[in-house]
Formats: C-alpha cells, structure tokens, sequence
C-alpha cells in the first residue's frame, strides 16, 4: 500500500467550550474513498475544515505525505493540493461554465506589457477537460446557472481534477440531488478515485456512501464510532451504527410496541 | 472496489451523447443575453426621438452639450457598474466629486501649492476613503448600502464644515491663478476643436475609462474575480480568490472616479460648491443599472453603463431642446429605470433557472 496522502491521528477541535471533534483518527490513500457519516452535528463539517484549512486542530496531528501539518487558509490547502468542493459554494451560476473551470486559476498570455485571459485556450481546456471525466456541454459560454445541481457538482470535481489536485474533499455532493442526478455525480467520485486521487466523501446517506467507498468513519457527537475498511462493514450494519445503533433499536422496539398495541 | 453495475447503471441512456431536452439557442438568445443590449436599444430609441422633434439635438452644438452632459456621469456610472458588479454600493461616490475638488482647490488657493501637487494630495484622500470604505465594509461584514451612507453624511458635514471654516463661505474658487493651473487644465477640462465646434475632452475620459473598464472586466483576471466576488462570495473564497482585496480594490475604483469627475469639475469652472454632487450616488447606480447591471451584483457591463449614462445625458438635454418642462426628466429617469429592472429581473431568472 502506498503512503497515505492524508493521515489524522486523535484530531480534536473545540469551540469554545463546546467540544466539536474529539479523538478522530482515519487515513485517505491514493486511489481510494474514504466516506464521513454521520447525523447532523456529528462532527463531518468540524473534520472537512480542518482538513481543507478553514480551521485549525486544538489536539492531534495531521500528518500529509508522512510529515505533520497545520494548515493556516484554504489557500495553503490548496496549494498542497487539497481541493474542497462544497456543496451551495462549489460555482459562481451567473458566470460561464469555462470562467467558473479556470476561477482563481485563470491562463494569461501577454500583449506587451499586458496580461490578459488566454480566451481560447481556457474554453479548450475546460471543454477538453469535461469531456475527459465523460461530461459533454455543447456551449461552456453558457452561464452555469443553466446547469442541473449534478452537473455543477460534476464541473466543480473535473475542476479539482484538472488542477491536480491529489485529495479531493466533497462536502454532501448528492445531499440536494436526485437519484439519477446523485447517480451521475457518484461516477465522477469513481472516476476521480481511479484516476489516483484520494477522496473524502462526506455523506449522510450510508447508500451513496457504500457504493464508491473504500474506509467509513462514523461521526457521532463528535466521537468516532469507528473506522472500517469496506470489507469489515456491511451496508446493513453502516446503516445501522449511522442511525444511531442501540437507540435505533430501542426506538423500533418503542414503535412497534405502540404500532401494534 | 465500489459495485461497477450500480454506478453503470446510474448513468442513463449513451452516456456522453447530448441531451435531446436541450433546443439550440440561437443568435437571438445569445444576444438577448448580453447586459447592455438594452441599453444599446434604449439609447437608439431616445436619439431617434429628439433627433426628430428638434433641430439643435443633431446639430454639432447639440451632440456636444449632450456628450458632454454625459461624460462626467459616465465616467462615474462605469466605475460604480464595476463596484455594483463585485455586489457592493457606494453612495458616497457622488459627494466624493465635491470632496476632492474642495481638497484640490483650497491647498491650491489657500496654500499655494501647485495645482499637480494639489491633486496628488486629493487623489491620495479619495484612496484612503475608499479603501476605508471597502475595508470596513469587508471587516464589519454590514451592507455596504448603510456603510457608506455613513460616509456619505460623513463627507458631505465635512465638505461644508470645512469649507465654511476656512474660506468663510460655502465654496472655494480662484484656482485660476495657482501655479500649475494651464497644464493641469489641459490635460483635465481643455476643449477639441471638431469641425468648429468645441468637444470637452472630458468625453474622452469618459470613452476611455469605458474601454479600459471593459477590457479588466472581460478580459483580466481581475474581471473574472469581480463577477466572481459579486455572484458568489463565498465560492470565490472556495477556489481561492482573494475577495477582500477584489472588494476593496472595487471601492478605491470609484473613489478614483469621483477623483477624476472632481478635477474635471474644478479644473473647468474654477470653484467648487461645498454642497456640489449630492444626489448624484443615485444617477450613477441608475446608470449601471440601465446598462444592464443587477443590483444583487455578479452581472452587468462597463459599457452597458457607459451607455446608460449617455441615454441620461440626451433625455436631459433633448427635454431643454425640445423646450419642454425640466419637469418630465423625473417622469423619463422612473420610467426608463423600472423598465431597465425589469428586464435585468427576466435575464436573471433565464441565467439562474436551473434545469432539473
């Protein structure tokens, strides 16, 4: 097995007085998924930001590449090569989808002392690269508004992709989906994945999740519940430590007495 | 490994192939999705109008009265169209062109200093309040619509407390005779001769702060960042984009335009109002929205604004050619507004209506 890219080891994060993350340890591999469950407020918001630099760790080390880091903005993320695609902050709607592909990223060529926007080259590059991952707009001058959630999901991973990046960090990417649309924007997951990048999907739907996932860590209250590789945890059990596990039952148990009773 | 027939399966019908839901567009659509065709059209409209009701509105005289009404606004209108681009507001740019020109001419007139030294002075004051302005906007997180509405009231106690306090009265003049004045003129309110009648070279300013608004706007990574910071600040940040810097750079813009429209002002009259340009903040972002911006920001057009200003500046004097009531310029600016907003309103459900 290679190195992993991206190792926490008993990662802690407080705000304030109230203890988000407590003791999380997971590793994200090249070519693999690791999947984040979990409830509401378990605790995979608090773990995506402090792995995509928008906070810090309070205990624990994060470990990139084998050598511990911290990182200071978003921007040091990304500059290690830790993409974040978040769910409602993925694209700009009222910009083109090729001035969405190069945001922040943008090719220039120079006119004298000038430099401006290589047109040309950006529309045949974000084109070249969408078609790589399997997606094919007639116009990319259109403004990405125009596109489904899933193909805005879809043009923000080819996006992370083409920028080499070597994590990629998808917050809820099927949430607001349909199932179709949540089906299209899994294979680029897949696709994302066998193209060696390691993934973090944070998911809370164990279906979506075991699909495309290689680990699972489960979140609750902040804990760990646990981290299984695919080949220890069934969908069945996934489901069930997601809802709650024990409480689960004892609410199936309290429902049914009353359902028949 | 995940289960390679289930994420098959995910994908539909010929995955690749496109979507026969989608019609073409057409070069209609595509026009009709340009931010200052209505503009364009609009400003057409108008120039046929009072080119056919009067007789001065054609003639060398009128389309320099007219151009020139619209040159100042103009330069004005495409900055703020910058600023309401990156999402942000900024109603103390009208009271900026009084500040500066207050600045300029009393360090001029009451100390004596050379009148390119006077500006660089003036233009270094509208700097820091617009970076102040940008700043606490940014810092702050509050609409920029209430924060420089402080500024607003801010600059113009200033511009009459000052004034009043120095000179006695409420405005400044005889800038006429400081050292400096001819070149400083020339380059800022000097008039071309075309075909016997006088151009203000102000018109040139306007013209060129239009192009060169454009050229960032479309072809500039720092135009890509202001449409991006206006349409979605938070997925700028996401990919990386400095928005505070953009944000900030946007306010110093139009604080550099009120600079400019304040030495154009004083250079050319040679006294200044303490009271000068309020009222105006609203005809420059009239303007920009008549030239296709919106005022949630993220969409909009330098020389659609541009564009807006000169469809102001032809109403405005075309109503003074045709000999009618100032009056009905009010009764034209609401209507041409709502309708501007009302087409801006349809393009944005277009833009924004996602296909499901």
């Amino acid at each position: 097995m290679a190195e992993p890219l991206l190792e926490a080891r008993g990662l802690g994060k407080n705000y304030g007085s109230v203890v988000a993350l407590r003791d999380v340890s997971t590793v994200v591999n090249p070519g693999q998924v690791t999947c984040v469950l979990g409830d509401n407020g378990a605790g995979k918001s608090t773990l995506i930001k402090v792995l995509a630099g928008a906070h810090q760790h309070d205990a624990g080390e994060l470990l990139f590449q084998g050598s511990p880091v911290r990182f200071a903005s978003p921007r040091e993320a990304l500059e290690h090569g830790i993409a974040t695609v978040y769910q409602d902050l993925a694209v700009v709607p009222l910009m083109s989808v090729w001035r969405n592909f190069f945001l922040g990223a943008e090719p220039l060529r120079r006119i004298g002392p000038l430099r401006i926007i290589d047109r040309g080259l950006a529309i045949d590059t974000t084109r070249r690269a969408l078609a790589d991952m399997g997606i094919h707009l007639r116009d990319v001058e259109q403004p990405v508004g125009t596109l489904s959630g899933g193909e805005r999901q879809c043009l923000a991973i080819a996006r992370a992709v083409h920028f080499g990046a070597k994590v990629l960090i998808l917050d809820e990417p099927t949430a607001a989906l349909g199932v179709k649309q949540a089906g299209v924007v899994l294979r680029y997951v897949a696709q994302a994945r066998d193209r060696g990048l390691g993934v973090v999907l944070i998911s809370h739907n164990p279906h979506h999740a075991h699909l495309v996932g290689d680990r699972f860590l489960v979140l609750k209250r902040g804990r760990s519940l646990g981290c299984h590789e695919k080949d220890e945890i069934t969908l069945a059990e996934l489901t069930r430590q997601m809802a709650g596990g024990a409480e689960l039952d004892e609410l199936a148990h309290e429902l049914r007495g009353r359902g028949i009773g | 490994m995940a289960d390679p027939t289930a994420v098959r399966a995910a994908r539909g019908p010929t995955p690749g192939a496109p979507d026969e839901r989608v019609r073409g567009q057409g070069l209609l659509g595509r026009l009709v999705a340009r931010p200052e065709l209505g503009a364009l059209l609009g400003a057409v409209g108008v120039f046929v109008f009072f080119s056919a009701i009067t007789d001065q509105f054609l003639s060398p005289l009128g389309v320099a009265t007219w151009l020139d009404d619209s040159a100042t606004l103009g330069i004005m209108a495409v900055a703020v169209a910058l600023l309401m681009i990156g999402g942000e507001f900024d109603l103390s740019a009208g009271v900026m062109t009084a500040s500066t020109a207050l600045v300029t001419a009393m360090l001029a007139t009451r100390l004596g200093w050379n009148v390119w030294l006077a500006l660089l002075l003036s233009l270094a004051f509208a700097l820091a309040v617009g970076a102040f302005n940008g700043f606490l906007v940014m810092r702050t997180g509050l609409p920029s619509f209430i924060v420089t509405l402080g500024t607003f009231f801010a600059l113009q106690g200033l511009n009459l407390g000052v004034t009043r306090l120095v000179t006695g009265t409420v405005q400044v003049s005889g800038i006429r005779s400081a050292p400096g004045y001819e070149s400083a003129g020339f380059v800022f309110a000097s008039t071309v001769d075309l075909g016997g009648h006088a151009f203000q070279i102000s018109i040139a300013w306007w013209v060129g702060a239009a192009v060169i608004a454009s050229l960032v706007l479309l072809r500039s990574r720092l135009g890509n960042w202001i449409f991006a910071v206006g349409g979605a600040a938070g997925s700028a940040r996401a990919v990386g984009v400095p928005v505070t810097r953009t944000k900030i750079l946007l306010f110093m813009t139009t604080a550099l335009a009120g600079w400019l429209v304040g030495t154009i002002n004083i250079l050319r009259f040679a006294s200044v109002q303490a009271n000068q340009g309020v009222g105006l903040e609203f005809q420059f972002i009239i303007a920009a929205v008549i030239g296709g911006c919106l005022l949630t920001g993220g969409f909009g057009s330098a020389v659609g604004a541009a564009i807006g200003a000169l469809i102001f500046g032809m109403v405005r004097q075309g109503i003074v050619f045709a000999r009618w009531d100032n009056d009905w310029f009010f009764l034209f600016l609401g209507v041409l507004l709502l309708g501007a907003v009302l087409v801006n309103n349809t393009f944005r459900r277009r833009a924004e209506r996602a296909r499901r």
